[in-house]
Formats: C-alpha cells, structure tokens, sequence
C-alpha cells in the first residue's frame, strides 16, 4: 500500500487571478422565495404575519385618517347624536386645544416668549447634532451657558431681584473659591496663576449670569405653576438629558477611583437614587428638598421635579458609562500614562471619547427613557403634555366617544416622533464613528 | 530619619547611572514577583532582559515607569527617585519611552494624532511643530504615508514602528521595549527590529525585553536572564551566549536556540 500522496493534484502550478464574486442579484421572486417563503416553518410564519397586519393595520388607518374629522369647533363636530361621525379620531379636539397642549396655562400675552424659547433649542440641538456644524465650541457654549440663561429670561421674565445681602454672600463665596483655588494650587506646585484664571473666569461667569437674570427686562412675570404642556415636557427632557451625561460621567469614574471617600460617595448616590422608583424620587424631591433647606430658601415647584429627574437619570447614566469604561482595555491607559498624560488628559484625550462611542446604544436608550418618564412629573402636579391631555379630555365642551383615544394617539404621535428621531440620529453617529476604524 | 537623609543625599544627579535599580522588590498580593533586584544602567548603555514567562521582567521594566508599584528599595531612573509624588512620576514618565507587546495605540486618532497628543498636551508645543516633529519620526520609521490613517487599517509591523515613533516624539532618554515583536507575524519582526537595531546605533538608553537573541547578540552591552523573580545571570552577549554561568541559564539557552 502506498501513501504518496498526488501532490500536482493539489499544488497549484499557476498564480490564481482574482475573480469577480459570482452575481448574486436575483429578481424580487426570488427574494420572496427566499426571505419569506423558505420552508414550511417560515412560510406559516408569513402568513400569520401578514393576518396580523390585515388585522391591526386597516381598522387604525381607518380610524386615524378615513374616518377622522378634521374641523369643528365644538363636541357636535364628533357626535353622531349631534349630527357629526363618531367612529373616526377626532382631530379638531387636537386643533382647538393645541395651544394648551404647547403652552400649557402660560399667559396668553407672553406666548411669543415660549416660542422664541422653543426656536432658540431647536437652533442649539441642530448646532450640536449636526457633526459637521461650523464653530460648534461656540455651539456648546451657546447651548451650555447662553441658551439657559436666555431660556430663564424669557420663560419666568427674569428681573429676579436679588437682595444686597445675596450679592455680598456672592462676592464672599466667589473670593472664597479664588482663594481655595489659589491654596489647591500652592500646594499641588501648579501654576498660581491659571488657577487666578480659572478661579476668576468661574467667579466672572456665575456673576454675568446672575447680573443677566438680576436685570429687569419690562418682561412680565409668568410663573411656573402656569407653565405646561410640550414646553415643560421639552423642558424637563432638556435639563435631564443635558445634566444627567456629564453627571452620570462623573458619578461613573467615582465609581471607579481609588479614593474610597469618592468611590463610596458615587455608590451610595448611584445605588440610592437607582433602587427607588422615579416617582418616590419626584415625591421626595418636591417634599423633602424643602426641608433640607434654610427655611428662607425655597426651590420653584417646577425645580423641584427638574432636579429628581435629572439625578435619576444620572445614576442610570453612570451605569452604563461604567459599562463603557470597564471595556476599555488596560493597554490605552498605559499607553497613556507611559506617554506621561496626566489622569484628566488620558480620561479627557483617550479613554472617554472610546469608552462613550461603546456605550452609545445604551446612552440613547437613557435619553429615551428620560424622555419618556418626563410625563411622571405629573405626580407632583405639573402640567406636562400627558397631564394637559388628560385635562382636556373631560372638558364638556368636547364631551365625544373617540376624545380620550384622540389625546392619546396624539401625546403617542408626539413621543414617538421624538424618541424615533434619537434612535435614528444616535445609529447615523455609530457609523460615522465606526468608520474611521474598520478595515 | 537621619539615615533616610544621609541615603537621600548620597544620589548625585549627575551620576552616570541612568537608572538605578537598589534592592528593589515587589509582591502581588502575597506572591513575591521581584525579589531583591539591583541594576545600574548607564547612559546610551543597551540592555537586553530574558527569561522564561513569568519571572518578572515586564514587571522590572513596568517598575522603571510606574506603570507598577514597587514595595520595598529605591528606583532613581534619571536622577529622580520614584515614589507615590505624582509630579516626580510625570516627571519620569517624560524622560521615558516605552514600546508595549500589544502597541497601545489610540484606536480613534490617527497616526499623526497618536504621535503629535503627548507633544502638544504634556510638553504643551504648538500643533505645527508637534507635526513636524512627528512626520520627521514616521519618516525614520519609514511610514510617513501612512500619517493620516487609523491604527486599525495598519498591519502590527507598521503599528509597532508608529508605537515606536509615538514614544520618540516625546525625545525621550530612555526608552524601554516590553516584548515588541511577540505579537507580531514573523513576516513583520524584523522591520521593527531594524528600527530598534537603528535606535541603538543612535546611542539611546534601551532595556529590552525580548527573545530576539539576535538582536541580543548585535546590539546589546549586557544581557540579563532572569528567573523566579531574579536576576540570575548578567554578562556581555558573547560570554552570556557562549559561556552560560547557571544552571538555569543554560536550559533556558538550550530550549531557544535549538
């Protein structure tokens, strides 16, 4: 028995050239074939899809748009006692009460200052989003610092009366933090200086935007309790989302340090605020913040709810920065360190920005359910849009069978459109990032 | 006290030793990794470490920069002693290069980005001259057209010599290698080792970690073995390779030189 092998049968002799793939383009039959229709299994599988569809989608179709009404001014435009159709949503519910679903009770006077308040977000969300934007850093600033203060202005009136003695206590807090500055930086051997800088430029900040808020603009005041609708539910999902990143960040690398004192801080914080329910965090911070403080300090019933909800979606977000952190591998932080980065500059220059880009699904899906649980704030009697809906649904005046289904397809268009609109925008991002990377 | 002043002031700064290693040990919880290391380095002094897996030359080499604690002895590398003061270690880790098995690059920069961050934030130089400076080094690493690439569209060969220029750029006095061809095919070994045979030439202060013995054999002074911890053996290449002192020594010489 022999076992030499035919080697010619399986060296090649000649160079092989590269082929073009076979073609793989087929006709839409195939692709039926193939996709829908593959084995017994997928093809009942089809089929009781496409039931499902034939079930659900016409009877919706034919509510939300077929049978809608579209104009009235009253409940008769929707009552099939009264003359109208009852069986198809009634959208002129949605026109008459727009204004109140947008503005809430805002004093009707003063509306064109939420609208303005509303142009101003859209051009600091647009500067942001859009990668390419020109002078984005003036973006952040706008968005960061110029856009709140303007947004307070506008929205409450400003003119927020500071007392003498509130601006001595500042002038003595801002020469404090100068002061602690300056010792942080005599004794790590830093640069006096910068930290003169620094210090002043904090100080000079907070002054110019509590001077700007001091200023009386001849605005009139509308205070928070007549706020409501879309713009406290764009407002409470603004500060969420803007406050609970940079928090969340930071709450995750405390996590992580080494210095017990933070680290254990950060847990407590995280493992707290994360294992109660959002609305006893609502409760608790619109009636127990008020306890912890002075008693002549009182926090606006709209801060109250802005604030639990913005620590609540910061212990969330902290989480899954850690996430994103603990992927890292240890090789970028010697990398780092070995090139004589300082802790800030590795986090800042090389472990954030890949660590995030990890954590962007999880990051959207916070944002999306911060957004969603703005309509909680409800509880403690803020009027969001949910909460203005629910109000206007038993206004007698739109007493109809299909009112209350109405509002609701209405407030589920509304979140939809919004939370689509991120997943959509945070999936373009993942793959402008990821391209530079691949192969 | 006292004692500890007298110590402090016997280090002279101008000594020639670029690092000095004293009765240096090192415990991982309670396993005792370095035990009793002393080493003296002098300037442009090129110094090759082997041993088997396991008996602690990263971890000396690691110890140079603080990419590991030591417990116990003194390491001065350059005239700065080491110790838990973070400006001397930023101090040290500025005058020190390090090359890493797995090149550490920044996935998410660029070539030029990863060579021109440390000039720019730690030496604080303008963007321009840091670009200078680094195109100057890719080109000595003979990838320049390779600049404006990502790390991931790089072969390791080519990432190695950027992890290479990345550290040159910071003009370091001494640059440390921890097993920089390992992870590499064979096919791309010897471009990185030819960067660091030019490295050499130049007078550079180098410890390397490697099984590279013939690299070991044309440029390195003194070649080390180390076992369990030690430095069991320490000798010119010629005498280290022909003439093995311990028994271990010669084992080790045995398994890799077949």
């Amino acid at each position: 028995m022999s076992t030499t092998v035919d080697i010619p049968r399986f060296v090649q002799a000649k160079q092989v050239e590269a082929l073009p793939p076979p073609n793989l383009a087929r006709g839409p039959v195939a692709w039926i074939r193939e996709n829908l229709f593959s084995g017994p299994f997928n093809t009942i599988l089809t089929l009781v899809v496409f039931y499902l569809l034939y079930v659900s989608v016409p009877p919706l179709m034919k509510f939300l748009f077929i049978d809608a009404v579209w104009s009235g001014t009253d409940r008769a435009a929707c009552r099939a006692d009264m003359g109208g159709r009852e069986t198809g949503a009634c959208w002129a519910f949605i026109r008459d009460k727009i204004s109140y679903f947008t503005y809430g009770s805002y004093t009707v006077s003063e509306r064109w200052r939420v609208d303005i308040f509303f142009a101003l977000l859209a051009i600091g969300v647009g500067w942001l989003l859009w990668l390419r934007a020109p002078r984005r850093d003036l973006g952040a600033i706008y968005f960061f610092w110029l856009f709140p203060v303007f947004s307070y202005i506008l929205l409450t009136g400003g003119n927020a009366d500071f007392s003498g003695r509130f601006w001595i206590g500042f002038l003595i807090l801002g020469a404090l933090l100068v002061a602690l500055l300056a010792f942080l930086a005599v004794i790590l051997k830093a640069s006096l200086r910068t930290a003169l800088i620094i210090g002043g430029g904090i100080v000079g900040v907070i002054g110019i935007t509590l001077a700007l808020m001091d200023m009386d603009f001849g605005l009139r005041h509308v205070p928070t309790a007549l706020w409501g609708g879309i713009l406290v539910t764009l407002l409470v999902a603004t500060v969420g989302i803007v406050f609970s990143l940079p928090f969340g960040i930071l709450l995750a690398l405390g996590r992580r340090s080494k210095l017990p004192i933070v680290r254990m801080a950060s847990v407590i914080f995280i493992e707290f605020v994360r294992g109660v329910p959002l609305i006893t965090v609502l409760i608790m911070a619109n009636t127990m913040l008020p306890l912890f403080l002075p008693g002549d300090m009182t926090v606006d019933r709209l801060m109250r709810p802005l604030i639990g909800t913005a620590f609540f979606a910061s212990a969330y977000m902290a989480e899954v920065v850690r996430g994103g952190l603990q992927a890292m591998p240890k090789g970028q932080y010697e990398g780092a360190q070995s090139l004589g980065l300082s802790y800030p500059q590795m986090m800042i220059l090389i472990i954030l920005p890949q660590a995030l880009r990890i954590v962007i699904p999880g990051i959207v899906n916070t944002f999306i359910g911060l957004f969603k649980d703005t309509s909680l704030v409800a509880i403690v009697g803020i009027f969001d849009l949910v909460k203005t809906i629910e109000a206007s649904r038993i206004d007698p005046n739109w007493a109809a069978p299909s009112i209350s289904l109405t509002g609701y397809a209405f407030a589920a268009l509304f979140y939809f459109i919004f939370c689509f609109g991120m997943s959509r925008y945070s999936l373009g991002v993942e793959r402008r990032l990821a391209s530079g990377h691949k192969r | 006290m006292t004692a500890q002043t007298i110590q402090t002031a016997a280090i002279d700064p101008k000594a020639e030793a670029a690092i000095q290693l004293i009765d240096v040990h090192k415990w991982y919880g309670e396993f005792h990794v370095l035990r009793d290391i002393n080493l003296s380095v002098r300037r442009g002094e090129r110094i090759v470490i082997c041993g088997p897996s396991g008996s602690g030359k990263s971890t000396m080499i690691r110890c140079i920069n603080r990419l590991e604690e030591h417990q116990k002895g003194r390491i001065i590398v350059d005239g700065t002693e080491l110790t838990n003061d973070l400006k001397r270690i930023d101090e040290v880790r500025k005058d020190v290069g390090m090359v890493f098995q797995h090149f550490n690059l920044f996935p998410h920069l660029t070539i030029l980005e990863n060579c021109t961050l440390a000039p720019i934030w730690v030496k604080k130089m303008p963007k321009k001259e840091a670009e200078e400076i680094a195109m100057h080094y890719l080109k000595r690493v003979k990838i320049p057209e390779q600049a404006n690439k990502y790390p991931g569209q790089l072969s390791g060969g080519q990432q190695q010599r950027v992890a290479i220029a990345r550290s040159l750029c910071m003009s370091p006095k001494i640059m440390l290698f921890d097993e920089p061809t390992s992870a590499l095919d064979p096919e791309m070994v010897k471009e990185v080792l030819d960067t660091m045979v030019g490295l050499a030439e130049e007078g550079m202060t180098m410890l390397c970690v490697t099984h590279e013995m013939g690299f070991a054999r044309q440029v390195a002074d003194r070649v080390i073995f180390m076992d369990y911890g030690q430095i069991v053996e320490m000798n010119t290449p010629d005498e280290f390779f022909k003439n093995p002192q311990h028994e271990r020594t010669k084992l080790f010489l045995s398994q890799i030189l077949h």
